[in-house]
């Protein structure tokens, strides 16, 4: 797959109507094969920023320059639609984009084997846990096999242990499909685990603190996240929050 | 890849083991120790050799449970059965012992009587079959009504659905239909449609549409936000937006209005009949007529014919709408 795609936010800034000043000057790219974690307390306008490299939200000033047309979209929860099954729910994107539906079939199927759920087809969602639900909702994604991935705190809602097997799982997917992808979250440790780059966001209105690489090579292990130089990245980036607080 | 929230095996290997308490060895505690610390995998295992006295305890538990829930169905029928029997007791009282000969007559004839005079009664003109065949024709009138009110309030809700000045100029038409009575149009709707059947369905129509179109509309903006922020991710049109996620995730609420609407095609169709005399006799013509010539057994058994009337309609709706949302909608069907 071709991986000449690239995120780039020059000066992005966002105040909205009723003057609630959310992103200031937010300038940062994302080269094609990174995956880039944003972290920051809540309201420092992360997920505003998704939205607004999605095109859900419009910008109020600076420039953002992503690919509209191969986004995958993971939201804060599953999103699925209660009255479809797993399959169905999969099919969703495939049926906006008039997808044929034997290809489309093919595509869902596929997809929900990568992301563990085969089997589960014909479940509905309030059959799922909330983790499955949540692969459902990668898989939903991965059908239409987006260049970049936007991941909008997928996993906060859900526990410690499910979280860091999704936290592998998605790894694996990184590495196989080969997207540049966005992810924020609330967790250090899942932002260190995951990303190239970890960027840190500065409480309202969000600025931009720090970019810190996290040199670690993929594949990597679970076992990472023991490991003191995993533990000394996570003090570096929980330091420049500190010090953006003080 | 497989996650361990599997809810079907925790449940089912508890019940196997406590059915038959098992005769293990007390010593079997350590084995089962050993079979939790293994995780979930080995669930089966120690649900096996729970020792005897916890297994026991479970089944007493269990048994309890199971009384309970015996006793709770037996009060379904039981309870409603009972207050029935009271029901008969009190009518036999006021017709035997506050009533002298003519008022039992003319008033309230004792509940055999009902039976004799009109349930049991199999006849061209009386008892049970003109009634039969009244609320044939108040039933079909009640259906056809019906059908046009869900089909016409769906069509209104998606319109109103579509602009918000859409329904800004509709919704206060929709309230004067409903809150207008029925008796005040009904010489209008002489005029308009005529005396006969197309006025019975006009008047169960303006019953039952402001149902459906109020809990339809409901139902088309409940559709939430984050869901709609899919659809627009991927630049859907309205219409597939409409019939992809506004209309399925409407229909508990449409169903909610469906049975509404049911109810009030009935009564709709029953005073039709009394306004709307021509053509084939309705239930509600056929209870005027026995009120005027004091048939009083067959007036009761055509009251009571209407009611279960209706009734079934009910349980109809309820039926189809737990049958086509169970599946994905917790609270569908939940109170038929």
């Amino acid at each position: 797959m071709s991986t000449d795609v690239s995120l780039t936010f020059s000066d992005v800034s966002m105040i909205f109507p009723d003057g609630t000043h959310a992103l200031d000057q937010i300038t940062f790219t994302v080269d094609p094969g990174e995956f880039v974690a944003l972290v920051g307390p809540s309201g420092c306008g992360k997920s505003t920023l998704l939205r607004i490299a999605s095109g859900l939200t419009e910008h109020t000033g600076g420039v953002c320059d992503v690919p509209r047309d191969s986004i995958g979209y993971v939201f804060q929860d599953a999103t699925l639609l209660p009255w479809r099954t797993v399959q169905r729910n999969v099919e969703l994107l495939g049926e906006f984009h008039n997808m044929a539906k034997a290809e489309r079939a093919t595509r869902a199927s596929d997809a929900i084997e990568l992301v563990g759920l085969a089997g589960h087809e014909d479940k509905f969602p309030k059959q799922l846990s909330g983790g499955m639900q949540m692969r459902a909702s990668v898989a939903r994604s991965l059908v239409m096999e987006p260049k970049v991935f936007l991941f909008d705190e997928p996993f906060g809602a859900l526990d410690e242990i499910t979280r860091e097997r999704l936290n592998d799982e998605l790894l694996s997917l990184f590495r196989t499909k080969e997207f540049a992808g966005v992810f924020v979250t609330h967790s250090i440790a899942e932002a260190v685990f995951l990303s190239t780059r970890v960027i840190t966001m500065s409480a309202r209105p969000g600025r931009i603190i720090s970019d810190i690489a996290i040199p670690f090579d993929y594949p990597r292990n679970p076992e990472l996240r023991y490991e003191p130089e995993f533990a000394e990245l996570c003090g570096d980036v929980s330091n420049s929050l500190k010090v953006a607080h003080a | 890849m497989t996650e361990t929230v599997d809810r079907s095996i925790e449940p089912s290997s508890a019940r196997t083991s406590s059915a038959e308490p098992s005769s293990a060895e007390p010593s079997s505690i350590e084995t089962s120790a050993v079979g939790a610390a293994r995780g979930s995998a080995g669930v089966d295992d120690a649900a096996n050799e729970v020792p005897s006295e916890v297994a026991a305890r479970t089944a007493e538990m269990r048994q309890v449970l199971d009384r309970k829930r015996a006793r709770d169905a037996r009060l379904n029928w039981l309870a409603p059965l009972i207050t029935f029997g009271l029901i008969i007791g009190v009518w036999y009282f006021i017709s035997y012992v506050r009533m002298d000969e003519v008022r039992r007559r003319t008033a309230l004839p004792p509940p055999h009587q009902v039976l004799t005079d009109g349930f049991l009664v199999w006849h061209d003109r009386k008892g049970i079959r003109p009634i039969l065949e009244s609320l044939l024709v108040t039933g079909r009138v009640a259906l056809i009504g019906l059908a046009i009110s869900v089909v016409l309030g769906i069509v209104v809700a998606i319109v109103m659905n579509t602009a918000k000045w859409a329904e800004k100029s509709i919704f206060p038409y929709a309230v004067v239909l409903q809150v207008t009575p029925i008796l005040a149009l009904v010489p209008l709707l002489r005029n308009w449609f005529g005396f006969g059947i197309a006025s019975r369905v006009v008047v169960c129509v303006l019953i039952a549409i402001f149902p459906v179109i109020t809990n339809t509309l409901f139902g088309l903006q409940s559709a939430q936000q984050r869901h709609h922020d899919l659809f627009a991710l991927h630049g859907v049109s309205s219409l597939t937006r409409l019939t992809k996620l506004e209309l399925p995730g409407a229909m508990p609420a449409i169903f909610t209005g469906l049975r509404i609407a049911a109810g009030g095609c009935v009564i709709g169709a029953v005073v039709g009949d009394f306004f709307f005399r021509q053509g084939a006799i309705g239930v509600g013509r056929l209870l005027d007529n026995y009120q005027k010539d004091t048939r009083i057994p067959e007036l009761i058994t055509a009251t009571i014919c209407a009611c279960i009337f209706g009734i079934v309609i009910f349980a109809f709706v309820g039926w189809l709408s737990n049958r086509m949302l169970r599946s994905w909608h917790d609270s569908a069907g939940a109170d038929t």
